[in-house]
């Protein structure tokens, strides 16, 4: 299928592109959701805005420890090391798993963000790392936690012709530990299931996180000894804790969910023995 | 053998993937025409219904046709003379009634794709929904039969009914075992794709049509259209993979030649990915009910089955809903031996899209189901699943062996494909390898398949299916040009066999000539000579023998060229490195094609005036099949707290008979392999319970990828076919025939200490993990009865 006709405008500067956008207009960047979504007239936006190039979307820095990155920033930059990184490895590690190398070529933090797919990886360890959305708009711009920010299945709190321009991360400390871990039929699939668990006890952060579950993704309240659970005593106590959360689920799902986020335990506390 | 290093048997590399590779392959999305117009369907969003109302805007008119406006057009219509067979009429848009969705209702023309696109999304017909036969169960159940005038959902019933009284006294078990593959989706890299256009020169519609079969479907089109053939000419280019799904007659194909007869301008339609996994004929739904009747040993007594396929909802022309069902019951007893064979299989009409042959027709299905009871059997009789395959099989020493299917095997020693298979994987070392991995908590399984390919099979056995178009001879035109280059012009068509280099290859062999001094030339009904096509791993046997045949007489009329030129005794001379030697003199073929063509002043006025043009017609002079045959063997591990298969190891130790190019015959294996590992692990399209497809993007259908695939290893050995031109067989389809088995089998020995058994292709990790906790659980609440 090809896509319905669409106005297409490139601007270059942020603010030229939230007056182009106006409230109607889709903002576009790597075009890997969007792009098979217009092609299948799933989406017929009488316009599309590209922010892919905007500088205010193409930054990457450190400031007192935290990390923002621009919404415009490829899969494949997190992937190379070509932006900073501050959580030990975990931003690359989690780039390097998404879809192919192709789509990571192309594909965005922002968009990906956005388009809020629960099985997306950067949905989930964005969400597993306690990260801000900054967003742009007609009426100013507004900070959310990503928990917030992502409301559900390809839903977001962003309003009409309000854009994600950056992502920060929390100032995480030398102890910083992670684990992340995608079930999924074959590589580069969408996840079935994704755990993840972030660790830092200088911010007393313990993240248990459920993913890929059709919702936005799951924190678990922590609980005592869940870093040190490991093998089938691991998935029984988070397959409890699921099946509580999640009432419709299946047991398929509930075990896969808790193998992925046992793996993410045991990575995280193989990380911390390194 | 001559010494040339380009004949039969050498490694050389593809001539064609000189421009695939780089980019320069032309297919027909690639083609420009002055005014050309694209084409886009309206298609059914409903399984079954009927076409209430119709309207095309005004503004449209001229742009939007439907069945109504094809006046003389006639359906698309699968004759078979088999008794009891029931003919659907397939019309090329939904003719009142709509039978799966995605059926062509409507279609439009435009300048662009996209605002043909746009021209569908304006069209609203209003169908009035019939209840959808969603599979074989309530086909089988309907009292209202899917097509008027028919009797029931039943394309075709096939029986074979022996009496098992013999057997009284020795049967020691009788293992009963359901197994299931589940439909599939074909997709090849290019969907389907067509372009027509009136020729006022040549007086002909041209219709370039992404096809395996371009004889073929000249034929389909004409009786459909109401042309006469010397008015249609159809040219397959390029064309980016069929595996069976492009040797059928598709209704866009006589609707796009259609519209540009009454356009008079050329019209393209490319089938998009969305339209080939809604819209495009399926593969693969067979369920299985089977009964093995055995002895203390395993040894396989006699066979009881009964077969259904979801046939869809038309019979595909020209291959019709018979040849699936002809080969499950020609084909399910396999390379083994037995005394009695019971079968049954109904091809079912349902609200589904039409069913077509796809790489390995109905083997897969059928050594799925055998090679999984083999198994069966061997846990019923408590021996190892190889041993019990070597007390069934055919032996060399049994050959030539006629099956209780009346499979008439030609040669080959099939055990020791087997043999070679369980060497490469070390099965002698594979329990202890195993007992390790266990004490890690891995779970490991090693499985095989076993199977022949029967390849080539000619006119009897199309015959006996009943087909509207029963292969025959297939032609070759081979040309010594004036400066002693070949020309080879063959009407089957190359679309990932490789056959413009092993077909010249062939042609070498003969001539001994080198490839690049050879040109092979296909897939144009105006320049090639007849041939059915490509299919049924035919075409090395039949135009490669055709070929042979027509290159054979061509260098006779050279040779007696080369005498005259040389003033000698034809005799004297042998042919060799391009040239004809001997008697103290060289004539080369170019010397001979020059002076045939530019100076003929040097012949002798009493030359014989034949020529250095020849067409030869080829088939074996057995045509009921040459059966190459192998044997896989797979190992994987088994994540039981995922479900995900991962191939440790696959090894296939093949034999097709004599190898034109070994590197070709390994990339039919590996693909076909691929596409096996597919069918096992991955593919599937679903169906809801209204016959809604819930796969319309590869999204939710999942092919294997690189990602997935092992280091396929392969042995081959060589056992010629007394039947054929240098005892070449067949190989395209095979690799595909035994993955499902193999990896199922390799799943089912690494589960066995869970008591789950896996029957059902594809083995998805939520089957195999909801069986898997299904165990855990009952041995978790029974623990007593596990420790006894």
């Amino acid at each position: 299928m090809k896509a319905a006709a669409f106005a297409y405008t490139r601007p270059a500067a942020l603010a030229d592109a939230l007056r182009a956008a106006g409230r109607d207009a889709r903002f576009v960047a790597g075009s890997q959701s969007l792009g098979p979504m217009l092609n299948l007239r799933l989406a017929e936006p009488p316009a599309l805005v590209d922010v892919r190039r905007l500088p205010e979307l193409r930054g990457a820095r450190v400031e007192g420890g935290r990390l923002h990155l621009g919404a415009a920033v490829t899969h494949a930059e997190i992937e190379d090391g070509a932006v900073p990184d501050t959580t030990h490895g975990m931003l690359p590690a989690v780039a390097r798993g998404i879809a192919y190398r192709a789509v990571r070529n192309r594909g965005t933090l922002g968009g990906s963000l956005a388009h809020a797919d629960p099985a997306a990886d950067w949905v989930n360890a964005m969400t597993v790392l306690g990260a801000r959305c900054h967003i742009a708009g007609p009426d100013g711009r507004r900070v959310l936690p990503v928990h917030e920010f992502l409301q559900g299945t390809y839903r977001t709190a962003l309003g009409p012709g309000e854009l994600l321009v950056e992502v920060e991360l929390p100032a995480f400390s030398e102890r910083m530990r992670w684990g992340y871990y995608k079930v999924a039929a074959k590589v580069g699939e969408f996840a079935s299931a994704i755990g993840a668990a972030v660790h830092d006890p200088a911010l007393a952060m313990t993240h248990l996180l459920v993913g890929a579950i059709e919702a936005r993704p799951l924190l678990l309240p922590p609980f005592a000894g869940a870093l040190e659970l490991a093998g089938d005593a691991a998935i029984e106590a988070f397959g409890a804790r699921i099946a509580a959360a999640l009432p419709q689920a299946d047991a398929v799902f509930v075990h896969q969910h808790a193998t992925a986020l046992a793996r993410a335990v045991a990575r995280l506390r193989a990380e911390g023995a390194a | 053998m001559s010494e040339n290093r380009t004949g039969i048997g050498a490694r050389v590399l593809r001539k064609e993937d000189e421009r695939l590779l780089n980019g320069r392959g032309r297919f027909i999305d690639d083609l420009a025409f002055p005014r050309l117009l694209e084409a886009a369907f309206w298609r059914s969003p409903v399984a079954h219904g009927r076409i209430a109302r119709l309207d095309v805007p005004a503004d449209l008119a001229g742009s939007v046709f439907a069945w109504r406006d094809m006046a003389g057009v006639r359906p698309i219509t699968a004759r078979s003379t088999l008794p009891g067979y029931q003919v659907s009429d397939y019309a090329a848009l939904a003719d009142g009634v709509v039978r799966f969705v995605g059926e062509p209702v409507a279609v439009a023309v435009a300048p662009t794709r996209a605002e043909a696109e746009d021209r569908v999304a304006r069209l609203a017909p209003s169908i009035d929904e019939l209840p959808p036969l969603a599979d074989v169960r309530s086909a089988l159940a309907s009292r209202t039969p899917l097509h008027p005038g028919w009797k029931d959902n039943l394309f075709i019933e096939l029986k074979r009914d022996d009496d098992f009284a013999a057997l009284e006294g020795r049967v020691a078990h009788v293992v009963r075992r359901e197994f299931r593959m589940n439909r599939q989706s074909m997709s090849p890299m290019e969907g389907k794709a067509v372009l027509a256009l009136w020729d006022d020169q040549r007086n002909q519609l041209v219709v370039y049509s992404s096809t395996q079969v371009p004889h073929m479907i000249r034929s389909g089109l004409a009786e459909c259209l109401g042309l006469p053939l010397a008015q249609l000419r159809v040219i397959a280019p390029d064309v980016g993979g069929g595996f069976g799904y492009k040797c059928n007659l598709m209704p866009e194909e006589v609707a796009i030649a259609w519209l540009a007869l009454k356009l008079k301008r050329p019209v393209r339609w490319v089938e998009d990915r969305r339209e080939h996994l809604v819209a495009g004929t399926n593969c693969r739904e067979h369920q299985y009910r089977m009964a093995a009747h055995v002895d203390a040993r395993g040894r396989l007594l006699g066979l009881e089955a009964e077969v259904w396929v979801d046939s869809g909802a038309y019979s595909v022309w020209p291959f019709t809903a018979c040849l699936e069902t002809g080969q499950i019951i020609g084909n399910l007893p396999g390379p083994y031996k037995m005394e009695c064979y019971r079968c049954t299989v109904q091809g079912v009409a349902t609200n589904k899209p039409p069913f077509s042959p796809y790489r390995g027709v109905a083997r897969p299905g059928v050594a799925f189901a055998m090679e999984m009871m083999m198994d069966a059997i061997a846990r019923t009789v408590g021996r190892d699943p190889t041993a019990v395959r070597f007390e069934n099989l055919v032996t060399a020493a049994d050959m030539p062996y006629t099956n209780i299917a009346r499979k008439a095997f030609d040669t080959g020693d099939y055990p020791s494909s087997l043999t070679r298979v369980m060497e490469m994987l070390d099965h002698a070392g594979f329990a202890q390898r195993q007992a390790e991995a266990r004490k890690e908590g891995r779970y490991l399984g090693i499985g095989f398949a076993t199977y022949t390919e029967q390849a080539a099979h000619g006119t009897s056995v199309f015959a006996s299916w009943g087909l509207p178009i029963v292969p025959g001879y297939d032609g070759a035109t081979v040309k010594l040009t004036a400066d002693g280059t070949l020309e080879v012009k063959v009407g089957v068509h190359s679309h990932g066999q490789g056959m413009e280099t092993s077909l010249a290859q062939i042609a070498s062999e003969l001539t001994t000539l080198p490839l690049e001094a050879i040109n092979v030339i296909h897939g144009d009904t105006g320049e090639t000579p007849f041939s059915t096509g490509t299919y049924a791993s035919r075409s090395i046997v039949m135009a490669g023998g055709a070929v042979s045949k027509a290159c054979e007489v061509l260098m006779g009329r050279a040779r007696t060229l080369a005498a005259a030129l040389g003033k000698c005794d034809a005799a004297a001379l042998r042919l060799e490195g391009g040239a004809f030697r001997g008697a103290g003199v060289t004539v080369s073929l170019k010397d001979i094609g020059e002076a045939w063509f530019h100076r003929p002043e040097r012949l002798p006025a009493a030359v014989p005036d034949g020529g250095l043009e020849v067409t030869e017609h080829y088939k074996p002079a057995v045509d009921t099949g040459v059966f190459s045959f192998a044997s896989h063997g797979a190992v994987v591990e088994v994540d039981i707290d995922t479900g995900n298969v991962r191939l440790v190891d696959y090894v296939i130790a093949e034999d097709c008979g004599t190898l034109v190019n070994p590197m070709i015959v390994d990339g039919q294996t590996i693909g076909g392999a691929v596409q096996g590992i597919g069918t096992a692990l991955f593919e599937e399209m679903p169906y809801d319970a209204a016959a809604q497809p819930l796969a319309s993007t590869y999204a939710d259908y999942l092919l294997p990828g690189a990602s997935e695939m092992p280091h396929i290893r392969i042995a081959h050995s060589e056992t010629p076919s007394p039947h054929t031109r240098h005892g070449i067989k067949g190989v395209g389809e095979g690799g595909a025939i035994a993955p499902p088995a193999a990896i199922l089998n390799a799943v089912n020995r690494a589960l066995a200490e869970f008591g789950v058994e896996f029957n059902e292709t594809p083995l998805t990790p939520r089957r195999l993990l909801a069986a898997v906790l299904a165990a855990r659980r009952a041995r978790a609440a029974a623990p007593l009865k596990e420790a006894a």
